[in-house]
This record gives structure tokens, sequence and C-alpha cells, in this order.
């Protein structure tokens, strides 16, 4: 399938602008089921041209959240406004928003363009016009030649394509996709995304996606929420949400790292190098750390330090300067990944620190292998002080 | 797949199983009509059995078979009764099974969407009458409706009706649609809820999320998807009602004319088993036809 590149992607943050008026709007909402909370107390505004993610595990309210804004479930406490429109009380089919359904759930009685002419139908558009929308959406799509088939007779992937092309049929202000790519395979899922992130741009639409699956979220999204037991961790763009988790809960949740639990010995707030954060030092059973950061702590505190496998060097020869910042420990496993190698170190006390490291040559032996005795080392800003 | 084919094809015991439905059939389907049908051509005799020709054995085979005719058939095309009582049972079963749909539609419908805890227990609700005998509950409809019956002194107590007023539903058609409606309605809802119970309750979402209002989705999106179960109960129910017997002998009136009815005195009031075998055979044609369309239908479904 021949991949359209588009315009180049703009730089985008509204969220950064304090005058910018949210398009939606969650207001303190909770919602219960029974003695359950699904979704506690939250409060999150999404703007206009966003492509925004809900991310977490099956069960942190993600779902609940998003079919709330569609309608299909009303909120226990607060509201919610689309354009400053409160929307309590309005049923779906009165909303201008349209949803892309796990499942698909599309009408298997229907053929494909049928399927798509639906919502439009409903909006009593006149024949012409409907013909020439669905015309423009297998185009989109590209299914062009499947108008006729019936939803049995499409693979997966195709299904996938009619139901987004249905649920943008309607040019709904919101588009809400919930897990859309959960059944694509891998290939397959990165090209669509690709190609959402294209039709987003295109037709200027705000997108907000539902998703277990963290790649997913990084790729796709202007900025990520990532929630927990029904309530938003941290609500950032994917850089800082892995650069710069706020708590363990979103360091462990997003890609792979490294968490050692410390005490701070010092927080001094000298800068050792101009133009940085000042350094805080911490301990960590022996290990002695230094991260740039800002952060309020002070001495005694205990403190979480995060640090990503591919910030950590790995290496044979033990470094000039040990005293911290360094580890030294036996290469317990290595995990080959093609592109990058993961070196699970054992250090001394038991630990496993793991390190990655891009595989720039093209070797099949590497020079370190199980049981060699390697030295850890990392800069100053590899890792992050978490405090939650 | 083709492998499998092969190793079926030289397996004896696939033949087995393929034959014994074929020799079910055979012996309890094929070879009763082709009796019946015989006996259509022959003519009535006081005799034992009592029709003309018997069977006497093959040499005397030629004169069997010239012996037979379908004068049976023509006397039914002449008679305006048997017509009569054909179009009229039509009429009946046809009016029963619209009934029956529009009366179980709904049963099915609610049990379909209730609480996937409860749907056992109404699921039970719908079946627990067939554990009384049919003929006691048709009786039991008797005496509801019966002019001194239980549902005139259920209106008299209401004062819907003065002490000397009874109701006239006893002896009628409406008895009989009752009594058919009565009796029939688990065959309706039933393959109902079969068809509605595995329809995916998020198309009913996509529909409202599309701008869809309830109402609307019903006959854009539930009704088209249960249709196999419609067309199913629909024939389950038709076929039978066609040739009811019981229930327009005991609830019907003089003027309730039905086939099934017709071809019991043929057989057992006037002993004119040739006759009566003609109106059977005409009946059993009459029903292929819904017959095919079901099959049809049901092949297109799978």
């Amino acid at each position: 399938m021949a991949k359209s590149l588009g315009p180049v992607k703009r730089k985008f943050s509204p969220w950064t602008d304090p005058g910018a008026v949210p398009f939606i709007r969650f207001e303190n909402i909770t919602k219960r089921y029974g003695d359950f909370v699904a979704v506690n107390n939250l409060t999150l505004d999404i703007y206009e041209r966003e492509f925004f993610s809900l991310l977490g595990p099956s069960g942190c309210g993600k779902t609940t959240l998003m079919r709330m804004l569609a309608g299909f479930e009303e909120p226990s406490e607060g509201r919610i406004l689309l354009q400053g429109k409160d929307m309590s009380g309005v049923p779906p089919y009165r909303r201008p928003t349209n949803m892309m359904f796990q499942s698909y759930a599309l009408f298997p009685h229907m053929t494909v363009e049928k399927n798509i002419a639906f919502g439009l139908q409903q909006d009593g558009l006149s024949k012409p016009d409907i013909a020439a929308r669905v015309e423009e959406m297998l185009k989109l799509v590209k299914l062009e030649s499947f108008a006729r088939r019936k939803p049995a007779q499409l693979s997966g992937g195709q299904r996938q394509r009619v139901a987004l092309a249905r649920s943008l049929a309607k040019r709904p202000k919101v588009l809400l996709l919930d897990e859309p790519l959960g059944a694509l395979d891998r290939k397959l899922r990165e090209e669509t995304q690709f190609e959402l992130m294209d039709i987003q741009h295109t037709l200027g639409l705000t997108f907000l996606i539902v998703t277990h699956d963290q790649e997913e979220a990084m790729t796709v999204s202007d900025r990520i929420a990532v929630m927990d037991k029904g309530v938003i961790m941290q609500v950032a763009t994917p850089a800082e949400i892995y650069e710069a988790p706020n708590s363990r809960y979103v360091a462990d949740f997003i890609g792979d790292i490294n968490i050692l639990e410390c005490a701070v010995t010092g927080n001094a707030g000298d800068c050792l190098r101009d133009g940085h954060p000042p350094v805080v030092r911490l301990v960590s059973n022996g290990l002695d750390i230094a991260v740039e950061q800002e952060c309020p702590v002070t001495a005694g505190d205990k403190v979480g330090f995060a640090m990503r496998p591919e910030k950590v060097r790995i290496s044979l020869d033990k470094p000039a300067d040990t005293t911290v910042n360094t580890a030294h420990g036996e290469v317990w496993d290595i995990g080959y990944l093609g592109d990058f190698s993961i070196f699970l170190v054992k250090l001394e006390d038991g630990r496993i620190l793991r390190a990655a490291q891009a595989n720039v040559s093209r070797l099949v032996d590497r020079p370190i292998t199980f049981g060699d005795s390697v030295w850890l080392t990392w800069p100053l800003d590899a890792g992050l002080v978490l405090t939650r | 797949m083709a492998e499998t084919g092969a190793t079926a094809h030289t397996n004896p015991l696939r033949w087995l199983v393929v034959a014994i439905p074929y020799l079910w059939l055979f012996l309890f389907f094929a070879a009763p009509f082709f009796i019946i049908f015989k006996i259509s051509l022959s003519d009535t005799a006081i005799a034992m059995p009592p029709y003309t020709p018997t069977f006497e054995g093959f040499g005397a085979i030629g004169d069997f078979f010239s012996q037979l005719d379908f004068e049976n058939y023509g006397f039914l095309g002449e008679d305006p009764l048997y017509i009569d009582a054909y179009l009229s049972s039509l009429r009946i079963a046809l009016i029963s099974t619209l009934l029956l749909l529009l009366v179980g539609y709904p049963m099915a419908l609610a049990m379909a969407r209730a609480q996937a805890s409860i749907r056992p227990t109404l699921m039970m609700m719908v079946i627990l009458p067939f554990w009384t005998s049919f003929l006691i509950r048709v009786y039991a409809w008797i005496g509801i409706l019966k002019p001194e019956g239980l549902l005139t002194l259920l209106f008299q107590t209401i004062g819907l009706m003065g002490p000397d007023d009874q109701v006239t539903i006893f002896r009628t058609d409406y008895a009989v649609f009752i009594g058919i409606v009565y009796s029939y309605l688990p065959f309706m809802v039933l393959p109902l809820y079969a068809a509605l119970e595995k329809m995916d309750g998020t198309l009913l979402e996509a529909a409202s999320d599309l701008g869809c209002p309830p109402w609307k989705a019903f006959w854009k999106i539930t009704f088209p998807l249960s249709l196999p179960g419609v067309i199913a109960g629909a024939l389950i129910c038709f076929i039978p009602i066609t040739g009811e017997f019981v229930i327009p002998d005991l609830l019907g009136g003089a003027e309730t004319l039905m086939i099934g009815k017709t071809l019991w005195t043929e057989f057992f009031g006037n002993r004119d088993w040739p006759l009566a075998s003609a109106v059977a055979v005409l009946l059993l044609l009459a029903l292929v036809v819904p017959i095919v369309i079901f099959q049809n239908q049901q092949q297109k479904v799978g």
C-alpha cells in the first residue's frame, strides 16, 4: 500500500498556551459501578486538533472515560464539556463524536459502502452527497474495490479500515478510537499508525485514542494521559512521559527502566555544570548516585532513582573514576533484540540492572557475553529522581 | 484438507454415519408417503383395508397398476369444501403466525436483553408449559373461554359485564387463534431468542453513535439480523398450524374449517381412505414450498 507522506508534522502545543480554550473538558468526573469506582474525580482538558491518548492497563478506567464522552455512560459526578457545551443527558445519537469500536462493530448484514453510508443517512443527506462521501472515504482507506463486499468477506485489516472510514464519514468533531489496532499484526499496525496520523492531520480532527499499547500511544500522540485505578498519573507529551516520568508507576509503565530505591544524602543545590540543574546526591545500598535535577528533596528522604537501560554504558574495562554513577557486576542474561541487546547485569548485592547497547556493527559474537565481569556507568543527566 | 478427504472416503464408518439419516428418512418418510400416495390413487371398498386394489404379488402387477387413477384428486378439485378448507387453513395459519410473531418477538427480545443471570429462568418459564400434556392445556382453555367459564366470571366480577352476559369466544375462530398462539408460542420464541441472543450489543451502540435513535436502530439493525430466527420461527409454526387438528376440533366452531379436521373426518368419519390420502398428499405438497424456502434461507445463513 502506497504511503502518502503528507505535510511535515507541525509544532503543536496549545496546552502550553494559558489562553487556549480546551475543546473537550472532563470536569471532576467520577463514575461508580456499585461500590467500584471506575473513574475517580478526574479533570482533563483536550485541545482542538490534538491527537490524545489515554494509556493504562485494563481496568484503569480509560475505556469508561471514552464511553462517557461518546454518551454510552453518564458520569456519576462531574460533567463533560464539548466546545463549552455541557453534554450531560445528551444521548449518543445527538453527540458530535464518532467512535471506532475495538470490535469494529461493523453491521454484518450491510455491504462496506452501506456501513460507511449509515451515519450519513441518519443525517438525512441527499443520495448523491452520500455516494460522494462514501467514495471519498473508501479512497481514504484504500478500499475502493471492496465497496460491495460484506464484512465477513474482508480480512481483519480491511475491516478495521471500514470501521475507520465509517467513523470518519460524518466528519465528527472528535473521533474516539477504542484500542483501534489491537487485532492487527505488528507490521500492519505500524503502517496504520502512521496512516492514522496522516488522516488526523489532513482532516484536522481531534482524535482521542484508548490503548494499553504504550508504543502505539508514543507513536501517534501529541499528548498522553497515563491512567491507573481511575485517576490520571501524568499528562504529557510522549517525550516527557518517557524522559521525565513523574512517578514510579509511569516510569515503569512506559518502556523498559531500572528503578533503584535510594536515600537522599545531599541536595546542596550546587551546579557542577553551567546551565544545568543542580545535583542531587543519592545512595542506594552502597551505590553512590549523582543526578542533575531540580527537585525538592532533603537528606534522608526515601526516593526512587529511575534510569532507562539505553542510557547506561556497559564496558569490560574499569572506568577511571569509580566513586559515583558506577556499578560493577556480571552479565547474568542477554536479550538480543536485533537492533539492541539488553544486558541484565547482576550487581554484587544481587540486584539486576539493565543496560542496552545498540548493535552498531554486524557481529554474531558480541564482545560481552554471559558471566563477564562488567562495569556500568552513566552520566549525571541519565537518570531521574522519583518522589512518588 | 485433501488428505482428510481421502482417508474419509476409505473409511466405511463414514458411510454408515451418512447412511443412518437417509435410512431413517426412507423408512419413516419416503416409504409411508408412497403408501399414502398409492392409497390416494385407489378406490374405496367395503373391505379390510377399506380400499382397492391391494398388492397381490408381482404376478398381477399389471392389473394392479391399471386400477390406479387420479379420480380422487379430480374430486377434490370439484368439491369446494376441500379447496375452502385448504384456503381457510392457510389463512388461519398465516394470521396465527403473524400473531405469534407479534407476541413472541417482544418476549424473545426481552429475554435476550435481560441480565445473563436471569435468562435461564426466563427460558424455563417459556418451556414450562411443555411439562403438562398438550391436550390438557387445550382443555383448560375450554374452561376459560366457555360461556359460563372463568373469563365470563372474571369480567362479571370486575364489572365489565352484567350478570346475564357471557363471553362468546368459545367455538369461534377467535378461540382457535387464542389456542394456537398459546400452544405454539415457545416454538416461535425459542428460535427468535436464539437469533437475538447472539447479536452483538455493540452494533446498537455503533448505530447510536452514528446518529441512529433506538427505535430506528431496531428496524435497521436488530430486526434484519434476527431475520433467520423470524423465518425459522414462522415456518416451524406455520407448517404444523396448517395441518392442525386438535385445536380447531376442541376450540373451534362448526364454521371453523381446517384441512386437518377435514382429513380426520374423511379417514375416521367417512372411512374414505383414498380421498383422505389425496387430501394428505396435497397438504404435504402445499407445505413443501415453505419448507424449501426455509431450507434455502438456512443455507444462505450458514
